[in-house]
């Protein structure tokens, strides 16, 4: 349900221009008026973070692409031109590098919310295919990213996952110099990332705009799982949500601005400030921590096609989460089964990043065989025999009910705030 | 949102206001360094630090062009005839007046040092050209004498003099 049309545009030139552009109604409706359940918690905050730090990745990235050169004798040089001599080049390059983690950070927050309050489920399927977009498009863009400082990490990456390709039969070599330009990772390729880079974060600002629409036409999900019944179970989003997404958002940016300030490079790899050299591999390839369980999945499977496939399902097979989970109910707070097994879906998937760090040997592999199996198996046979079996803990009547309990009969004086 | 009219303050009045001061100071805070990283870079500061010019290789009448902090700077060495003629000018009928010896270093009168850039809109005019015995610039007729001064064109003013030394007699130091 989209807000009550209460808005009236105060002063000549808002009515004028209400008239003619009515976008003060569609903010006001969106982000004032717009009804929001009573009862969200802070882990409904991370939407706001996750837009702010789209915002900051491109700031930062637009102003960082003032000073950045993307060809392959100068591009490490000219990163090392912005750490040391463009002004505050520095606190750029660390914002933009460390921002990255913190997206990826948010995004998973947000992802997993969605997985344990049952925001994928019924009508909000669309919305969460879209999030699965943006994830994509997100690992897309962090990828070219992390190639454009030319390291060794950077080059070695280029390398590795775009030979991923080549495990497609037939068309999979084509594909793979086709993306490089050339016959190995080179300044074509380095050109072209960059371009990419730069174009990406603009199409998923528009899926986020696409993500918000569907969401405000659903309403949001919220901690209970039923849907808000009266106007008692709604508080205007501003100044409730608004506040209470700025509070999150700053003990985001707490943490946020210790890794900048305190432990810029612990995210990174001490190998990317090697230039790239094409003619020796560095003795462990590593991605970036937030694509460490993908990765454990790839390593796992030990035949090159199906670990390739293995790891694009791992993302995919997300998109089809509204149709896996059979259940009725949509928040993990009144399904005490399903709630254990999600938690011991978070602990393999944090397990898969750890064991992708790690060198693929021994013990290593076999742990890592078990949880990329039982990753597939929570999706795939978990979840749908769950709904069917489970016995779920009754709901409550309302939102309100669940945040008041038994008191909902008698209003309560409010001091006027609608 | 309505709220009640309160003649006092209220809290919430208090901590709107307060949120609402430190966020717009964390705004400002956050826009210095999105706009001063757009000034010169370090490197760029460095490669404008002053030059050194051997002037030996000039002979009277001759003159050679060379670059400081990405303009061209013409240097003179002017003959006899162009250091009388400049200061025979009246200085009172210029359209930017200015003394010969305003433009050159005391001692060093046959030396001409000034930036090749028209005050006009920004060609390079040519040396050893025109109607003054100075420079000439094609791309609208601005006319300079042999002092750099302007005497016949648009141009609105004298060619710009860089900041500069003499070391010795024969060496100087630009910027």
């Amino acid at each position: 349900m989209s807000g009550q049309s209460t808005y009236q545009p105060q002063g000549r030139f808002m009515q004028w221009m209400e008239r003619r552009l009515p976008i003060g109604g569609l903010i006001h409706s969106s982000f004032v008026s717009y009804p929001t359940p009573r009862n969200l918690n802070y882990w409904w905050t991370f939407g706001g973070i996750l837009s702010f730090m789209l915002g900051v990745q491109i700031i930062t990235g637009v102003v960082l692409a003032m000073h950045y050169t993307p060809n392959t004798e100068l591009a490490f040089k000219s990163v090392e031109g912005i750490m040391r001599d463009v002004n505050y080049g520095w606190l750029l390059r660390y914002i933009h590098a460390n921002g990255a983690s913190m997206f990826f950070l948010a995004g998973y927050i947000h992802l997993f919310r969605g997985m344990y309050y049952g925001s994928y489920k019924e009508p909000r399927e669309v919305l969460w295919i879209l999030g699965v977009i943006l994830l994509l498009l997100m690992i897309a863009t962090g990828f070219m990213g992390y190639v454009l400082p030319w390291g060794q990490m950077s080059f070695w990456a280029a390398t590795v996952i775009t030979n991923l390709f080549s495990a497609i039969p037939v068309v999979g070599d084509s594909i793979v110099s086709w993306l490089w330009g050339g016959y190995s990772v080179g300044n074509p390729t380095l050109n072209r990332f960059f371009s990419l880079h730069y174009l990406l974060p603009f199409v998923i600002a528009g899926v986020v705009v696409l993500h918000v629409w569907a969401l405000h036409v659903a309403g949001q999900n919220n901690p209970t799982g039923i849907e808000p019944k009266s106007d008692r179970d709604t508080v205007p989003f501003t100044p409730y949500a608004t506040l209470k997404d700025a509070f999150g958002l700053g003990v985001f940016c707490l943490v946020f601005a210790w890794f900048v300030f305190y432990v810029p490079n612990y995210l990174g790899h001490s190998d990317n400030y090697i230039p790239a050299n094409p003619a020796v591999t560095p003795s462990e390839i590593v991605p970036e921590w937030y694509y460490l369980p993908f990765y454990a999945i790839l390593r796992a499977i030990p035949n090159k096609l199906f670990g390739v496939l293995g790891l694009v399902s791992a993302i995919a097979i997300m998109a089809f989460l509204p149709w896996l989970d059979t259940s009725a109910v949509r928040s993990a707070r009144y399904r005490p089964l399903y709630r254990q097994f999600f938690w011991v879906f978070v602990i393999v998937a944090v397990g898969l990043g750890y064991l992708g760090s790690q060198p693929a040997t021994g013990a290593y592999v076999i742990i890592a065989r078990i949880f990329t199996a039982y990753y597939f198996a929570h999706f795939l046979i978990i979840l749908p025999i769950l709904g069917l079996v489970e016995r779920t803990k009754p709901l409550p009547n309302s939102i309100t009910e669940s945040v008041l309990g038994d008191k909902v009969a008698v209003p309560v004086a409010t001091t006027g705030v609608r | 949102m309505a709220t009640t009219s309160s003649a006092e303050p209220t809290r919430r009045d208090f901590l709107f206001i307060a949120t609402g001061a430190v966020a717009g100071v964390g705004a400002a805070a956050a826009l210095v360094p999105l706009i001063a990283q757009m000034n010169p870079d370090a490197s760029t500061i460095a490669a404008g630090a002053p030059i050194e010019v051997d002037l030996s290789p000039v002979a009277e009448g001759q003159g050679i062009k060379v670059f400081w902090r990405g303009k061209p700077i013409y240097i003179n060495h002017r003959t006899r005839k162009e250091i009388d003629e400049a200061k025979a000018v009246n200085v009172s009928e210029l359209r930017d007046p200015a003394t010969d010896a305003e433009r050159t270093k005391a001692g060093h009168d046959q030396w001409l040092v000034v930036i090749g850039i028209c005050t006009h809109l920004g060609c390079i005019p040519l040396d050893h050209a025109g109607n003054y015995d100075g420079f000439f610039c094609p791309c609208h007729g601005s006319q300079y004498d042999s002092a750099g001064r302007i005497r016949q064109g648009p141009a609105p003013l004298n060619l710009y003099l860089p900041p500069y030394a003499f070391l010795t007699d024969t060496k100087i130091k630009i910027g």
